[in-house]
């Protein structure tokens, strides 16, 4: 007993049979061979499967399959376009936001989320907004460090005008 | 045209690009032709006697391909190994087997595994299994575990005590009958959960006709892995491939060898198809390994100046439901050895007793045993420095081995190698103004606020090696390393190593060392890990032996290449080998540095062969095996200064200071990073993290939502 789906991911229209109760990242994972997104605890806790669906960041373990038909889905492997690293690959690699990078593509997918919101946050802001996403290697300074550093790219790139649209496909909240 | 200097330099991970594109291949990522999916069953009574299982409904479910309990594993499977016996200390290892047959003996002992098309068929699977259970008396608690009476887990392991392990130096009952002041303390290291966010998995690849077995998993030490699958399962060492590529964190949770891997061996070659295993995070919290869980008694005498005269240990030590694999070894060798620490402590003893209870088992996690033994002798000397009303840095100065007694033979019979505990002490007190604080503190007091600060040195025993001393200790492996550097016609270079990083780096800081050897750029040379079939041996990465021990036999391996360079390049240059001289990846004759055969140059004449030296072979690659002579012995001052809300209890951290020396940087930046995440699991254990046991065995805090794990 399948269902049929519609779902934009990474730019590409997928149509998949899917049985109703196929977890978002399992269809992501085992279905659509997208390995970027991790599954760390599929309970919601952890925040490794973070990617972002229709715009906001959410845990694709929290999320079934056919709850994402007609809805566009973004992973981590959708950031890097045109050969070059979205502002957020590029500061966890400079500022060494990561270890072991089991956590990261969810924890860069929620910092893309918190940037569209807050393209302008403190540190205290960026440690609140990402308390959703677990990372037992860094202790979280340099993730905090990376996040500003992005954060920074992307105001530079793109700054925040008179109208209010800021950060780097931000969305208005 | 020279190249950059590599030692010492922040260079970016290239392990990152492709961790931050989502294209890292751990293990749960890989998907081969054909592979099926394993569940497992798992008990819900921490002990409890099976008295059927029935898997009929299970086994007709659609989509599943095979139900297998312990029956079906006789024969095939013998019970999982422990590898760390440690000597003269009455030990008994349980019999463990994969999959429980008689009885369950913690929350999580696997007692069926369903194998099916997908993950989702072999969960409902597992739904249809009916265990008839006949609930035993529990006993989590290892105290009372070790008392008459006390519920027993296995018959050949009378009162429940794996192990009664002891060290003695010197006379500390003497000692402490003649101290001026006597410190006694309990000291209670709750039980965490490691967290490694990656959860375990496996992917067991049988080949019948090759009798060949491709073993993709989440581990610290593939070598290891191969050795384990070998002697488990009757398969040839040399027709084993183990593969960790990358692992998502492992804090010393995957250096055991789990049920579920053998038991994805196990049913690969029982259905002819790949099998893999991932585990969930509910799995995750009750089947593998804890961490600490020991209950340390103390006495400490000492004169009344502050100086400390004889120390005496029991430890109570958790072992969890059977011996995991290093498990012996943590709260005896890991921990004893260094509980005098930085202090000139010779009268000293120390007792463990391992028992057994219906918990998980508990094995190395975050510096096993080493962390547990830093905090002992300093609370006592905090303790002590309370009692005489001396200030605890004072005290500590007092008691430290001073930097001229190295070499220096310690309480725990370790040779200290070198050390200046002062000097690191003194830096961190001056960052942290330590008098300035210290008037801060008493202003605050008046106002009602509670203002602290803490205060620990430690030397740590690192580098895990020698071989010899494995062996003395009872470890069931060597502790060598080796390396191989291998120098194609292109000039490019591969290095081999043994060592198996998840997170720390070493890709890229052996990139390094390699580049400052040869004078290559650091582009230039790959490190390879974590696959048996292209590396010689290894035994892992734990222990902070990584860099130390795989790191020490590159370094070596490079000046074998740097050597043959030389007689090459002295052939080439039609020179005399020792007018020969070697700059960064330039061979030239001393006083006509004008004339120069580069690395490259030599790795072509090399790898081409067409004009060697007579008896030199053809190639540029080297070897080198390194068993160091001793441990390491790194060390620092760490001070953390709180505020605590008298009201709520709530701490907030004002300050952290890390001063650690840990002797040459390779790289700066990878280096503060391992600091970051030690500091922060530091934290975790003192303020957040703790693993809670119902009377019934059931573990309170497992899962996420109720064990803290900190967050950003």
């Amino acid at each position: 007993m399948t269902q049929s789906i519609r779902v934009t991911v990474n730019g590409e229209e997928r149509v998949s049979e899917v049985e109703p109760r196929t977890l978002l990242v399992t269809y992501l994972r085992e279905q659509l061979d997208l390995t970027g997104t991790h599954i760390g605890c599929d309970t919601g806790q952890c925040g490794a499967c973070t990617v972002s669906l229709n715009g906001q960041p959410v845990k694709s373990c929290m999320v079934l399959a056919v709850q994402a038909d007609g809805a566009t889905v973004e992973t981590v492997e959708s950031l890097a376009a045109n050969g070059k690293y979205h502002p957020i690959q590029q500061a966890f690699w400079d500022k060494h936001g990561l270890q072991c990078g089991f956590c990261t593509p969810g924890m860069m997918m929620a910092a893309v989320g918190l940037l569209a919101r807050n393209p302008n946050p403190t540190d205290a802001e960026i440690r609140e907004q990402l308390e959703g996403n677990l990372c037992r290697c860094t202790g979280y300074q340099n993730i905090v460090a990376a996040v500003q550093s992005a954060a920074e790219a992307m105001r530079v790139a793109q700054p925040v005008t008179a109208s209010g649209a800021g950060g780097a496909g931000g969305e208005e909240e | 045209m020279s190249v950059t200097r590599m030692f010492g330099a922040s260079v970016k991970r290239r392990e990152d690009p492709r961790l931050i594109t989502g294209e890292g291949q751990y293990t749960d990522d890989f998907k081969l032709q054909g592979m099926l999916q394993m569940t497992m069953l798992r008990s819900p009574y921490a002990h409890a006697r099976i008295k059927s299982i029935d898997t009929s409904k299970a086994k007709a479910h659609p989509g599943v391909r095979a139900v297998f309990t312990a029956k079906d594993l006789e024969g095939m499977v013998p019970p999982m190994p422990c590898a760390w016996l440690i000597p003269d200390s009455d030990l008994k290892v349980p019999t463990y087997t994969a999959l429980a047959s008689d009885k369950v003996r913690f929350v999580g002992d696997a007692v069926a595994i369903v194998v099916a098309d997908d993950s989702y068929i072999a969960d409902d699977a597992l739904d249809l299994i009916t265990v008839d259970y006949e609930e035993l008396p529990v006993v989590t608690n290892q105290e009372a575990a070790l008392k008459p009476g006390a519920p027993q887990l296995y018959d050949d392991v009378p009162n429940n005590e794996a192990f009664h392990w002891k060290f003695r130096n010197g006379d500390a009952d003497g000692a402490l009958q003649r101290a001026e002041v006597r410190i006694k303390q309990r000291f209670v290291q709750q039980r965490l959960v490691p967290n490694a966010m990656e959860p375990r998995s496996a992917i067991a690849d049988w080949n019948e006709g090759a009798g060949e077995l491709t073993f993709y998993n989440t581990t610290q030490n593939p070598h290891i892995v191969r050795f384990l699958i070998s002697a488990t399962q009757g398969i040839p060492e040399n027709k084993i491939r183990v593969l960790a590529r990358d692992v998502g964190g492992g804090f010393g949770s995957k250096i055991p060898f789990y049920a579920g891997d053998a038991l994805t061996v196990f049913a690969s070659r029982k259905l002819k198809r790949p099998v893999r295993w991932t585990e969930d995070r509910r799995e995750n919290y009750v089947a593998t390994i804890h961490g600490r869980d020991q209950i340390i008694d103390v006495e400490m005498g000492a004169d009344r100046d502050g100086k400390v005269t004889g120390l005496k240990v029991t430890n109570y030590a958790n072992m969890g439901a059977h011996l995991s694999t290093a498990a012996p070894g943590v709260p005896t060798w890991l921990f004893a050895l260094i509980v005098p620490g930085c202090y000139t402590i010779q009268d000293y003893a120390c007792d463990v007793h391992g028992a057994i209870t219906n918990t998980t088992p508990t094995d190395a996690y975050r510096g096993a045993g080493r962390p547990e033994a830093a905090f002992l002798i300093e609370r006592m000397m905090d303790l002590l420095a309370g009692e005489l009303k001396m200030d605890p840095a004072a005290l500590r100065r007092k008691n430290f081995i001073p930097a001229s007694a190295f070499p220096y033979t310690s309480g725990g019979t370790l040779a200290y190698d070198s050390g200046d505990y002062e000097k690191t002490l003194d830096l961190a007190l001056k960052m942290v103004d330590y008098e300035g604080f210290r008037q801060q503190q008493a202003e605050a007091r008046q106002h009602g606020k509670h203002l602290g600060l803490g205060l620990s040195t430690y030397v740590e025993v690192c580098g895990l090696a020698p071989s010899k001393a494995a062996g003395a200790m009872g470890f069931q492996g060597g502790l060598w390393e080796p390396a191989t550097i291998r120098v194609l016609a292109t000039g490019k270079v591969i290095v081999l190593t043994g060592t198996s990083p998840h997170g720390q780096g070493e890709e890229t800081t052996f990139a390094q060392l390699v580049s400052e050897e040869l004078g290559v750029p650091v582009e230039d040379v790959d490190v390879v890990h974590g696959d048996t079939n292209a590396i010689p041996m290894g035994w892992g990465t734990y222990g902070s032996r990584t860099t130390a021990v795989g790191g020490t036999a590159i370094y070596k391996a490079t000046q074998k290449v740097i050597d043959k360079g030389k007689k090459l390049a002295a052939h080439l240059l039609e020179a005399s080998v020792d007018d020969i001289t070697h700059d960064h990846g330039r061979y030239y004759v001393a006083g006509s540095p004008q004339k120069v055969k580069t690395i490259q140059d030599i790795a072509l004449m090399a790898n081409l062969a067409w004009d060697l030296p007579e008896g030199m072979t053809p190639g540029l690659e080297e070897n080198h095996f390194h068993d160091p002579t001793n441990f390491t012995f790194p060390f620092g001052a760490h001070i953390c200064t709180v505020e605590v809300d008298e009201e709520t209890g709530e701490v907030k951290i004002l300050r952290y200071i890390a001063v650690d020396d840990v002797g040459r940087v390779i790289n700066p930046m990878i280096v503060d990073g391992q600091v970051h995440g030690g500091v922060l699991q530091g934290i975790g254990q003192a303020l957040y993290e703790h693993a809670i046991y119902d009377d019934r065995g059931n573990l309170g805090t497992g899962s996420m939502l109720d064990y803290t794990v900190p967050n950003a």
